[in-house]
């Protein structure tokens, strides 16, 4: 309820919040929306010394046509994400599932960038990106770097940032073909007992699955079996392959390979379909 | 003299808006942690992270040396504070086992948050962060957490002082009922589990002790139900002079039986307040509340019916196992007797037999919980009567249309020996029925079995009974429960025509204030807008038994109504002589006397307060003044009933299970405010559809809760929650000459089966004739693969492992 005690400076740039980042090292966390620190601070589950809020940085929340691609600036509220006419009509994915986040009060504060660096294996979003096949740009002082979703998510709340470098921005493809998001999930304010990202491909389909393990997973035995002619219902039953699911309050691992299977189908079947 | 009640009713029964929101929608309201008193320091509780170890030693010396701490103190430290142990109200049997309740503990921490230590400080950060600093040396013990593994032989004891965990075991039999089992030509008998739930009232727990040294006064405020009973007890817990404590409930957010309590820290804040003599303030954080707060419910019950070959029920048996946590707080042990003598529901029976044995375990304790024992019973009765129809090949109505009680308008004795105030559960099933659609659900059901849909529907009934009314004194005596059931209201006519009513009940989000309003308008002629309702400070309504058990109105309202009849007579007194007639000669209407014959000859009660204020010219022997008091004890309990109609479609690939139609129609009685009622009734239903198919406390094998938070203890909000469809029939009760029985705890009693019932039904093909609560997509789904498989084998989609997939080619495109 009440978090330890922490020192807190306002960045009034990304410059600024590298430069902070570099001064305060590893005892720093950034704070954009709040809605994923705060609460573990609140619960003293999370004790930064120092807080750097990039909260402010206006010109990092945007959606932009790049001709080939999307680029969604990290600090782009789900709000607006959710509402971005640009991602509605070449990647709508994106636009639908950040209106599945949490409650209301969740997609006003909570931003694109601060869930994709959470790096929760729970998040709809970074399931999203895995099957997007999406870009990260990461900056620090010394340069920017460009990381694919598939080797940014490392690890349970462990991602591919460095200490001193800032999620600045997010490119995502232009969709031809259909998609879907399948998310279950008991209330609706909850996080998924299991997602499925479904973006369809040349023959195909990419998929990618939500806490079905401590990162997002590409459900490859499905895409493989799909590519070789299967029908969705049948690459679907491929999709716990390979997968370590978590046994919480919410769902046995059992459960979750399981509704991994039927969410999978289901997703293949709207995304074909759509 | 109930003719006043029946009168001109120009407020009573409407469904006027609450006087009580605009403060509490502008958040003008005063909530405890509003408060602030100078000089003010803040406690912190320091909780053992084990739910069973010995207290080896308290190292306070570092947590004493932070910024602005005061104090800091142990359970030994406190030790000669208490001239008692927390009270026990309830000891429900002669040989009961009661274990000394140290606020703080002293030797031995007996569930995961049990206090070992407390902080003063000047803040409430420095209080927080000090607490983090006590150092205890715990020896971990053997937990026990469950309570058949409690009861085995050799099972670690909470308490070492008895000889097993075994608190009681309370048994209540009536007429031949092991012939009556033996001689039936059909006996089911099934087991349910009701889970253990946490309240979640919004607004948490929070005391302010503001102690007057130089009088050797103390006010204690406390979000609390009950501020009368805090006051007897916190006096003879702590050993102060009753008549120097004075205890105040402030506006209060929620309780649900939560806050109908006597807790550790509101003993531990006013103790400190009499060492310190200061002023401290102790605000409970949510997660603080899940481990220190009581929990409900929490039952094992094996429930037994003996039917002839129709399904016509000739017997019940109940035999339940109640934990009662690693205490027994204030009615720990009667929670499960409040629903003891219901197990036969809204039937008939002609034997009858009940058993409970609570039981300690190395947890929170559990006491009252929105409907407290009657859920319980509602359940069991519910439940066994869908598995009785299955088994005699009856819909589900149709049972029960055959066992209910006949209509009745007089009180009627039951097999229990109680007796039922009035009843039409006829009445109540049939509107229900009309507006549920029911040949259409039914018809609508069959379809979707036929082709073999992936999501089935299922429909639920629950014609439910409870017991609110709390309680004929005399009855309390023989169940043992050591106070009373009465409960008082003062009304005081002010010689300017302005009312102050003072109520005995301590409302936290009921609208009594608007209730009571319209009682006295209607009975006295007063305006609405001009009676004040004074509640919730033994300072200015020194009478009350307080707010728990839907008892406000069928008590407390009661109390009122009668009180207003003392104004009346003794208006009529006063008019007789002003008027100079005979009191037979004067008429009574809506707030005015006028004299038979000569309508114009007349005095409003306005008029004649102000003639007992001036006392100018009295009738010999009148006292000056027109204020009454009346002090209600019920010769009975009422029973409201009613008819809950549920419909789910269950994803039988997931087990996903959403309601899709709900209808309740609930008779409490006359309606004093329809809008307060259905407000009651959609709060209730929410509650019980959450303990359905939401929420559930789980401890691990050591003890620890895991559903520590509103992340992980399913609290469902608005957008889970279907349109509630209700309505209501009016049976008056024959118990009090208001004809009201309660409204405060129907829906969450008549709820969890209806909605349990409708989800068995759903699968009922599989076989599947069993989940418990509650009915998460998890339970339900693995009730399905037990049950070998789903409705859509056929498909493909459900079967795994190599070489199947057969079938698939099938499967429908398109998705959702």
């Amino acid at each position: 309820m009440i978090p330890a005690e922490f020192d807190y400076d306002v960045a009034e740039s990304g410059d600024h919040a590298l430069q902070l980042l570099e001064q305060h090292g590893d005892e720093a966390k950034l704070l954009a929306g709040g809605h994923s620190l705060l609460p573990l601070m609140k619960l003293r589950l999370a004790t930064p010394s120092m807080l750097i809020d990039i909260g402010r940085l206006n010109d990092m929340s945007y959606v932009r046509d790049d001709g080939d691609a999307l680029a969604i600036g990290a600090l782009t509220r789900h709000e607006d994400v959710e509402g971005s006419d640009v991602l509605e009509q070449h990647c709508a994915i994106v636009a639908h599932t950040a209106g599945e986040i949490g409650d209301l009060q969740v997609r006003h504060f909570g931003t694109i960038g601060g869930s994709l660096a959470h790096g929760d294996p729970a998040s709809d979003l970074p399931t999203v990106m895995l099957a997007l096949d999406a870009q990260m740009v990461l900056r620090s002082s010394s340069g920017e770097r460009t990381v694919g979703a598939n080797e940014f998510f490392t690890g349970l709340f462990e991602t591919a940032l460095g200490p001193t470098e800032l999620l600045t921005e997010i490119r995502v493809p232009k969709l031809t073909g259909g998609w879907s998001y399948q998310k279950f999930h008991h209330r609706a304010q909850d996080w998924a007992i299991v997602g499925v990202a479904a973006v369809q491909s040349n023959g195909g389909a990419s998929v990618a699955l939500t806490n079905m393990g401590e990162v997002p997973l590409r459900a490859s035995g499905v895409e493989q079996a799909l590519t070789s002619g299967s029908d969705a219902a049948t690459a679907a039953q491929e999709a716990a392959q390979n997968t370590s699911p978590p046994s919480d309050p919410f769902g046995s691992a059992d459960y979750r390979r399981d509704l991994a299977r039927v969410l999978t189908r289901r997703a293949l079947q709207e995304a074909m379909g759509r | 003299m109930a003719q006043v009640a029946d009168q001109a009713q120009k407020f009573v029964g409407g469904g006027i808006l609450r006087k009580e929101d605009p403060e509490l929608l502008t958040g003008a309201a005063r909530f405890i942690d509003d408060m602030s008193i100078p000089g003010m320091l803040w406690v912190s509780f320091v909780r053992s992270p084990f739910a069973h170890a010995t207290i080896n030693s308290v190292d306070t010396s570092r947590a004493a040396s932070m910024p602005g701490v005061r104090a800091v103190y142990s359970g030994a430290d406190l030790a000669d504070e208490w001239a008692d142990g927390l009270p026990c109200a309830w000891p429900v049997t002669e040989d009961i086992k009661t274990p000394k309740h140290w606020p703080i503990a002293q030797d031995k921490a007996r569930f995961a948050g049990d206090a070992v230590a407390v902080v003063v400080a000047e803040t409430r950060p420095q209080a927080l962060d000090a607490a983090e600093t006590v150092d205890v040396d715990y020896e971990p013990l053997d937990v026990v957490v469950d309570m058949e593994a409690a009861l085995a032989d050799g099972a670690t004891k909470v308490h070492d002082e008895f000889e097993n965990n075994s608190s009681y075991v309370w048994n209540l039999d009536v007429g031949e009922v092991e012939q009556v089992f033996n001689d039936a030509a059909v006996v089911v008998k099934e087991r349910y589990y009701h889970p253990r739930l946490i309240p979640n009232a919004i607004e948490p727990r929070g005391v302010i002790c503001q102690p007057n040294p130089a009088q050797g006064e103390y006010t204690l405020y406390s979000a609390t139900q009950i501020p009368h009973i805090l006051k007897v007890t916190l006096a003879l817990t702590l050993g102060l002079p009753e008549q120097k404590l004075r205890v105040v409930a402030p506006d209060v957010g929620g309780g649900f039986g939560s806050k109908l309590n006597v807790y550790a820290e509101e003993a531990t804040c006013l103790a400190l307040g009499r060492k310190l003599g200061v002023p401290l303030k102790w605000i409970e954080t949510r997660s603080e509340g899940y481990l220190a707060t009581i929990h409900g419910r929490d039952v094992i019950q094996d429930m037994e019916v003996a039917a002839d070959e129709n399904g016509k029920i000739a017997g019940v048996r109940a035999n339940l196992l109640a934990d009662m946590g690693a205490y027994l707080q204030l009615v720990t042990p009667g929670i499960p007797i409040l629903g003891a003598f219901l197990y036969h529901g809204v039937y008939d029976a002609q034997a009858y037999s009940f058993t409970c044995t609570g039981v300690f375990t190395n947890k929170t304790p559990t006491d009252a919980y929105r409907g407290a024992g009657r859920p319980e019973a509602t359940y069991a009765v519910e439940r066994i009567m869908d598995a009785l129809a299955r088994r005699v090949g009856k819909d589900p109505v149709e049972i029960r249309r055959l066992n209910f009680l006949a209509p009745f308008d007089e009180a009627r004795e039951v097999v229990t020996g109680l007796s039922f105030d009035s009843g039409n559960y006829d009445a109540s099933l049939d509107k229900a029925l009309d507006m549920f659609g029911y040949d259409d659900l039914r018809a609508e059901q069959q379809r979707r079995r036929e082709a073999g849909d992936t999501k089935q529907l299922g429909i639920g009934v629950s014609t439910y009974i409870e017991m609110c009314g709390l309680a004929p004194s005399q009855v309390l005596a023989s169940l043992r429960y050591v106070a009373g059931g009465w409960e008082a209201a003062t009304i005081r006519c002010h010689p300017t025509g302005k009312v102050t009513v003072i109520t005995g009940t301590s409302p936290h989000g009921q609208g009594h204030v608007t209730a009571w309003s319209q009682i006295v308008a209607d009975e006295l002629g007063v305006d609405f807008e001009d009676i004040e309702v004074l509640h919730g400070d033994t300072a200015i309504s020194p009478l009350g038994m307080d707010s728990y058990g839907s008892r406000s109105l069928s008590v407390g309202g009661v109390a009122l109504h009668y009180a207003a009849e003392k104004v009346v007579t003794k208006a009529r007194t006063i008019a007789a002589h002003e008027l100079e007639v005979s009191e037979e000669d004067l008429e009574y209407s809506g707030g005015t006397f006028s004299v038979k014959g000569a309508p114009d000859k007349s005095k409003t009660i306005p008029e004649i307060a102000f003639s007992a204020w001036t006392a100018h010219n009295l009738p010999e022997g009148t006292e000056p003044g027109l204020e009454e008091t009346h002090v209600f004890d019920p010769p009975n309990f009422t029973f409201p009933s009613g008819a809950h109609l549920c419909a789910v479609e269950v994803d039988t690939e997931t087990g996903m299970t959403n309601i899709v139609k709900y209808v309740a129609v609930d008779d409490c009685g006359k309606a004093i405010n329809p809008t307060i009622i259905e407000g009651q009734v959609h709060g209730g239903i929410a509650q019980g559809i959450a303990e359905a198919m939401y929420e559930e406390a789980v401890y691990d094998e050591n003890g620890v809760l895991m559903t520590s938070s509103m992340s992980n203890y399913r609290v469902p909000s608005a957008a889970e929650l279907p349109t509630f469809e209700i309505d209501r029939t009016e049976t008056p009760s024959t118990t009090n000459p208001l004809g009201v029985k309660g409204i405060g705890e129907a829906g969450t009693i008549a709820s969890p089966p209806a909605v349990v019932n409708a989800t068995i039904d759903a699968l009922a093909p599989l076989g599947i004739d069993h989940i418990d609560m509650p009915v998460s997509p998890e339970r339900v789904w693995a009730a399905i693969k037990n049950a070998g498989g789903s409705t859509v084998d056929a498909r493909g989609a459900e079967t795994t492992g190599a070489g199947s997939g057969t079938g698939s080619a099938d499967a429908p495109g398109g998705g959702t």
